[in-house]
């Protein structure tokens, strides 16, 4: 899922300041599961931006709606009756979400109330973590369902560097070292012998590297 | 026991803790409660094992969120106390509100009743 965090209140708060009819959107797919903006975090938010400006005397009227999803269009479509009712649109949905409402009605501002952090898992309620950056080449064929990619800070691909101590990466002291994992991994399966393959150079023109992605299937197309 | 505490304690019965979730301590303020208090059973005696350890730990976050948006985080407490401590309970009552005396009412009622005011001066004004 797309893991995100809401934004500082008081940021949210001072990019609302011009405005008194705020939308407040949510999403119910992946925003929602990592606890951040789907329908239940929207109502604690918008609880929030009332009292405040309750408490400041400033009038605002709040509408909530979390969308199925907001990065489809037959699902932003169904905003049209409403939006213009509204000064602003405040999204809780991931960064793409917040772009695609925003390129459907250019005549209305969606301010983002989250920052979208990374690709990831729930380890445990409550904890989630990175596992993918979505570089478009995958190798966890190579590495036996470990992301050197992703969890190696360097994203290095044949072996751990020398800030790898003990199981640990140099660069935060909670973070495994992504190639030691790999190589328990393969000690765990039986297949040491592969660490020695050199893996070749990456074609990164498929990762950001090559700019903004798309994805066509002709045979989809309506 | 006839233990008399606070009449202007409202008790909202909830069959645990844990099933006060964050947005229910948030819309008690912005219903113009001057002060909310969470009455847990004891840790290691809930009924569904975890409840009123979830509940302290959503406390926690509530405070933030009213500190945050200017509320102020110690105008909502949780006690933990057993169903057989009538005592404890009168007490923390008039703790409770003896507290939240100190602290004065709810901000956004003040905020309100200056409103009110303003347009009841206005409409006398205007008269």
């Amino acid at each position: 899922m797309i893991v995100a965090d809401r934004k500082p209140f008081q940021e949210i708060i001072e990019m609302l300041a011009p405005y008194s009819r705020i939308l407040l959107l949510g999403c119910n797919e992946c925003v929602t599961v990592c606890a951040v903006g789907g329908a239940k975090e929207v109502a604690v938010l918008a609880s929030e931006i009332r009292l405040r400006r309750a408490k400041e005397g400033i009038p605002v009227e709040i509408k909530e709606v979390t969308l199925e999803r907001n990065c489809d269009p037959e699902y932003v479509e169904t905003l049209q009756p409403f939006i213009n009712d509204f000064d602003v649109a405040l999204s809780m949905a991931c960064g793409c979400g917040i772009q695609f409402v925003g390129e459907r009605y250019r005549n209305r501002i969606v301010l983002p109330a989250v920052n979208t952090t990374f690709y990831g898992v729930t380890e445990q309620h409550g904890v989630w973590a990175e596992r993918c950056q979505g570089c478009g080449n995958c190798v966890l064929d190579r590495t036996l369902g470990i992301c050197p990619v992703t969890r190696c800070a360097k994203s290095l691909f044949n072996g751990p560097c020398g800030g790898s101590q003990g199981g640990v990466c140099e660069v935060n002291k909670e973070t495994p070292c992504a190639w030691q994992l790999i190589v328990d991994r393969y000690k765990e399966m039986g297949v040491l012998d592969r660490y020695l393959e050199i893996q070749p150079v990456k074609d990164w023109s498929v990762s950001r590297d090559g700019g903004p992605r798309k994805r066509i299937r002709e045979d989809l197309k309506i | 026991m006839r233990l008399e505490y606070p009449s202007n304690i409202k008790i909202v019965k909830v069959p645990c803790t844990g099933r006060v979730d964050i947005i229910h301590m948030l819309e008690a303020f912005e219903g113009g409660a001057d002060g909310v208090c969470l009455v847990g059973c004891l840790e290691g005696d809930c009924h569904f094992l975890t409840g009123n350890i979830r509940a302290r730990k959503r406390v926690e976050y509530a405070k933030q969120l009213l500190e945050e948006s200017g509320i102020g985080k110690d105008r909502l407490v949780m006690y933990n106390l057993s169903a057989a401590e009538g005592q404890r309970f009168a007490q923390i009552a008039r703790e409770m509100t003896e507290k939240i005396r100190g602290l004065g009412p709810n901000p956004i009622k003040a905020v309100i009743s200056r409103q009110q005011t303003a347009e009841t001066k206005r409409l006398y004004a205007d008269s």
